[in-house]
């Protein structure tokens, strides 16, 4: 399976009935395509909508129905539209129960960076920072590795997004989370192995009595 | 509210303003008062817009007639042309994590001094601020954001400045209609007065200085 699946499909396995929901682009767009019919989940697009919804059908586009990348989007039944002060005020005020954010690196305090890489990509922030600051939930959802380098890393050498911890990381080859603060490794994808999984990361990862197989 | 032509509207901004511009990607930005600006080469410009649009959209126009010297925004990744002039020193860029942008401009428009949030503390974003403790919790003091002129894009515009705004155009756009000297705004419909229902105005005439006519 294409490993940015089988992160999409993972990561939309957090998501309950009811939940407020922030995905970022690239990976996390794709959560959306694997929640389940029957659940109910709200999507927020921080460009100012709740109730974001596929992608029109060709010719059925509107210039001022779009995502936060400024692309046409559809809106659901139920959908609510407000300014960006509400936006953000819905970000920062803990009324967003998830958000899925795609990383550069993530440590072993699960501390994330996601927005710069010095001299090299300073496309600015955008929302990330409120996000990972405000919302109830924070989900980081990356490839393990990138060019063979950990993503998932003792200490980011990269500009910090939040001084406030991630909930959990999901990747193509496992899940990580940070009981206690410490990086913990609670699944791995399957056919993949614990050994492989601490061949491939930088971070030191505590590996609890039972790690499962992810479920995707 | 007076109604304007393009023309004379674009005429009262000098070189060297201060520009608030609504819009987000370059949806429900006032398109046809940056085609005006550029036509009429207002160099120097202070831009603060939430990103820098894409080349030959929204105010991506102004960096292609290079008429931006200080751009206060969040993102510009999308804009090739925004990131070189930034790189080669040619204009000064602030970025600004998006809810700390729109709560500045917010507190400006409604007479603060600023906002404490969370946001950036712990951050290459806290250099250089005030960092505010409150019941134990840190908060970075952002200082207020106003401008000359906001240039403002709605749906909907009655006979007396009165607007209303469609889906995800709405965006900056109310805010920034409380935080500038003169606004000036751009309208898909200019309707008569009533269409709008009170309960449906989001900015009241009042905050309307220029209304650019049709045609």
């Amino acid at each position: 399976m294409d490993p940015q699946i089988i992160i999409a499909r993972r990561v939309a396995k957090e998501l309950r009935s009811g939940n407020l929901v922030n995905l970022g682009i690239g990976i996390p767009t794709l959560v959306a395509n694997y929640v389940p019919a029957d659940l109910k989940v709200f999507f927020q697009s921080e460009n100012g909508l709740i109730g974001t919804g596929p992608i029109p059908e060709q010719g059925l586009e509107h210039p001022t129905l779009t995502d936060a990348g400024g692309r046409p989007i559809s809106a659901l039944p139920g959908a609510a539209t407000f300014d960006s002060a509400m936006s953000f005020g819905l970000i920062r005020g803990g009324h967003v129960d998830i958000t899925v954010l795609g990383g550069l690196q993530v440590d072993a305090h699960g501390h994330l960076a996601n927005w710069m890489i010095p001299g090299k990509m300073v496309p600015g922030m955008g929302g990330a920072m409120d996000l990972v600051t405000g919302a109830k939930r924070v989900i980081v959802a990356m490839q393990h590795a990138a060019k063979g380098k950990s993503k998932i890393v003792a200490k980011c050498t990269l500009p910090l997004t939040s001084a406030r911890p991630v909930n959990l990381v999901v990747t193509d080859m496992a899940v990580i989370g940070f009981p206690d603060g410490k990086a913990t490794l609670l699944e791995t994808a399957p056919g993949v192995t614990v050994g492989e999984v601490l061949a491939v990361t930088e971070a030191e990862l505590a590996i609890p009595q039972s790690v499962l197989e992810m479920k995707i | 509210m007076k109604a304007v032509s393009i023309e004379e509207a674009v005429a009262m901004i000098p070189a060297g303003a201060s520009l608030m511009v609504g819009g987000f990607m370059g949806v429900g930005t006032p398109e046809r008062l940056l085609d005006e600006l550029v036509r009429q080469k207002k160099t120097g410009l202070s831009l603060i817009c939430n990103d820098a649009a894409t080349p030959g959209k929204g105010v991506g126009k102004l960096f292609d007639a290079a008429l931006v010297a200080r751009l206060t925004a969040t993102h510009i990744g999308l804009n090739p042309k925004a990131q070189q002039q930034m790189l080669a020193n040619q204009i000064a860029v602030d970025l600004v994590p998006q809810g700390t942008f729109v709560e500045r401009i917010r507190a400006g428009g409604c007479g603060l001094g600023g906002v404490l949030t969370p946001t950036g503390v712990g951050t290459l974003v806290a250099e250089g601020k005030r960092e505010i403790e409150v019941d134990g919790k840190p908060f970075l003091l952002e200082t207020a954001l106003r401008a000359q002129f906001a240039l403002v894009h709605a749906f909907l515009a009655d006979y007396l400045g009165n607007l209303a705004y469609a889906l995800t155009s709405r965006n900056f756009n109310p805010v920034m209609a409380m935080a500038a000297d003169t606004v000036i705004v751009t309208a898909e419909n200019i309707v008569p007065v009533g269409v709008i229902a009170p309960d449906h105005v989001v900015t009241p005439a009042p905050l309307v200085d220029y209304l650019i006519t049709n045609g």
